[in-house]
């Protein structure tokens, strides 16, 4: 009797009329942001040899939100990019891209294709390249590769990367070669590189690390500025930098949120204290 | 009428792109040209007496060379510009070549030493009684050279689907196409295969009805070959100088990074591959007919590893610096092994350490930082575009 209830489940399902089946539903679709959150990530869990990275961890991430991710060193910030941007597999929980694209059964390039970019701990920028290269490269669009052979760059897509190279302030150099670039610069053309491709949500791994008092100053502009037209996760270790910029913290701590709020919740609460400002004081 | 439009709209476009001024490559395409077509015709109109006299032998070893500056563009495409270090590239190069062997061959007819008209000699001396299903259409010259870039290109594309899907990268990689050719020299040794074992293919009449003894034939071959030879550089420029190119140097510098921008890295890397791979068989293919033999011995590792030292004296990431290099190390090895034999290996190590130690981007980059020092002018600082191989003047330089 089970199996036959168990069949005729499955067929039911096959026949709802509510929904299209899962295989005619397009892999590349705009992100469904109607309830305002933007991410979902529920009871995700992730051990590498017994070494709990992430403990059932949760997090919703409001649209258009500017969202600092502190915590000590191995608390699992790094870990926690590396499963929304498809690198690391989870092994349960689940992880959601606003109301309809379920981060877990996409890989890297579909993930950054459906509009999640990340900028990594060390500046990663295509050294070889110029500048402008660089923002090419990166510009919104198809990611074939006999699309590739073709492509010409058009008027729209030059307008739309002199715009990212004002917003970030690399005009004078835009010819350089990005290899040449101090690191404060390389760090700026890796967050335009996220911008010309145009992403919902940003993923910013330390974005002043290594940067001069002046330097971080103006990330912090560039980074608030962002905020409302893309969903910005920072992730820092400068508690000046996170105050400056910061409306909502999530503070990590072993894998799991040890506590969100304001700077100043945040700063004031117990376990924080106790674990990890605590240890800095 | 369309096709002619479009016909004349690519060789004009193939002459636009050689007379591309500031580039230097073209000089290379050019004196490639002069220097090949002087050759023949000196071996052609002028008496043998003449000083100015070209053997055969020479136009022979001309072609020859140009074969192998091919397969080391092949190799160049793929280390030099994606960096990946394939060792196992004179697989595609002994691949082509066998089935232009094969279908050489099947055009000696009756006039094998054994005298049967349908089973190539080894057959017969293994007292096969009919050719085997894989030799079936090879007489045909178009068939033979579809079979010749259909097979190597569809191994690469398996081997490389396999390979990249799984982001096996680096010293890893470059073991496994060592394996690759390893194992098909052992398969290609076994009579029972069918390819001539240890003998390979060899005693080959003519090609397309013509003899490949003649004279004329040889000289032809060569020009066959330098056109090609110019034809896949032309190519190879023209696709390293899209956008396709540049995602390609993007992914040998950063690969995460040009993963993370949702490029599928590794259709990038497959398609690079086989392309590569198609080049190297068609090398394989004009060097049979000119050496008059094709046996399992050039699936051997070594040759492989070779063809990295030819990239890598000539400077990787050019790719003139290929053809250079592989022009000047085998007129090298032709020289130093007609002196002392036993030293050439000795000659080969030194060449590499030498190149690696004091000059990483080998020749075209020596040659680039002359230039550079020549042009050097005040003011200009280091407001550089990128050069046509996606690596900086100022890398060079530096």
């Amino acid at each position: 009797m089970n199996p036959i209830n168990h069949f005729a489940g499955q067929a039911r399902e096959l026949m709802r009329r509510d929904t299209t089946w899962p295989f005619l539903v397009t892999r590349r679709r705009p992100v469904d942001v109607s309830k305002n959150i933007i991410l979902y990530l529920e009871e995700l869990n992730v051990s590498f040899d017994g070494f709990k990275a992430l403990n059932n961890l949760n997090l919703y991430v409001n649209d258009g939100e500017l969202r600092c991710l502190i915590g000590a060193n191995g608390a699992g910030k790094t870990t926690l990019m590396d499963v929304i941007t498809g690198k690391t597999a989870c092994d349960s929980g689940s992880a959601w891209f606003g109301q309809n694209i379920d981060l877990l059964a996409h890989d890297e390039a579909e993930i950054a294709g459906l509009g999640i970019g990340r900028k990594f701990q060390k500046p990663t920028v295509f050294e070889a390249h110029t500048v402008f290269g660089n923002l090419e490269l990166s510009l919104k669009g198809y990611r074939g590769v006999w699309r590739a052979l073709t492509a010409r760059l058009s008027g729209t897509e030059r307008d739309r990367i002199e715009e990212v190279l004002s917003v970030i302030g690399l005009e004078d150099v835009r010819y350089q070669l990005a290899g040449a670039l101090s690191h404060g610069q390389k760090q700026w053309l890796e967050i335009g590189m996220l911008l010309a491709a145009e992403p919902r949500l940003l993923l910013v791994d330390e974005p002043v690390a290594g940067m001069t008092a002046e330097e971080t100053e103006r990330t912090a502009e560039l980074l608030t500025s962002l905020a409302g037209k893309h969903t910005v996760i920072v992730v820092e270790h400068d508690m000046e930098f996170v105050r400056s910029i910061a409306r909502t913290v999530t503070v990590l701590h072993q894998g799991s949120v040890l506590a969100e709020g304001t700077m100043d919740q945040v700063q004031n609460n117990r376990d924080v204290i106790e674990v990890y400002l605590g240890e800095d004081a | 009428m369309n096709v002619l439009n479009s016909l004349a709209q690519a060789s004009y476009r193939l002459l636009a792109a050689m007379r591309q001024p500031g580039r230097g490559t073209s000089w290379l395409v050019g004196i490639l040209l002069v220097v090949t077509l002087a050759m023949s015709a000196a071996n052609l109109l002028l008496p043998a007496d003449s000083p100015f006299y070209v053997s055969t032998y020479t136009i022979t070893l001309m072609g020859k060379y140009l074969c192998f500056a091919m397969l080391a563009m092949a190799v160049d495409i793929v280390w030099g510009y994606c960096g990946i270090l394939s060792l196992g590239h004179g697989a595609f190069f002994a691949l082509g070549g066998y089935g232009m062997g094969m279908y050489l061959m099947r055009q000696i007819g009756d006039r094998g030493v054994y005298g049967n008209p349908n089973l190539p000699d080894f057959m017969v001396f293994l007292n096969w009684q009919e050719l085997p299903w894989y030799w079936f259409g090879m007489d045909q010259f178009w068939f033979a050279i579809f079979m010749a870039l259909l097979v190597p290109g569809t191994l690469a594309f398996v081997f490389g689907w396999l390979a990249f899907r799984s982001r096996v990268t680096g010293v890893y990689f470059s073991i496994m196409t060592q394996a690759l050719t390893y194992a098909l020299m052992l398969a290609f040794f076994r009579n029972e295969m069918g390819f001539g074992g240890n003998n390979g293919l060899t005693d080959f009449k003519d090609i397309l009805g013509f003899d490949l003894q003649a004279d004329a034939t040889r000289v032809a071959l060569l020009l066959v070959t330098t056109f090609l030879v110019v034809v896949t550089f032309l190519v190879s420029r023209t696709i390293v100088q899209s956008r396709l190119g540049r995602v390609i140097v993007a992914v040998r510098d950063a690969e995460a990074r040009t993963r993370f921008l949702g490029y599928r890295t590794e259709h990038y890397k497959v398609w690079l591959f086989v392309y590569s791979a198609l080049i190297a068989a068609v090398a394989g293919m004009l060097y049979v007919p000119q050496v008059g033999i094709i046996n399992p011995g050039e699936f051997s590792p070594l040759n492989s590893i070779e063809v990295v030292v030819w990239v890598a004296v000539g400077g990787r990431g050019t790719l003139y610096g290929a053809i250079v290099g592989a022009l000047l190390v085998n007129y090298a090895k032709t020289r130093f092994t007609a002196l002392m034999p036993d030293a050439w290996l000795f000659a080969l190590g030194a060449l590499f350490v030498i190149v690696t130690v004091y000059l990483p981007r080998g020749l075209a980059g020596l040659f680039g930082r002359v230039i550079e020092l020549v042009h050097r002018r005040p003011g200009r600082g280091k407001e550089q575009t990128t050069r046509d191989d996606g690596l900086s003047v100022a890398e060079v330089g530096a």
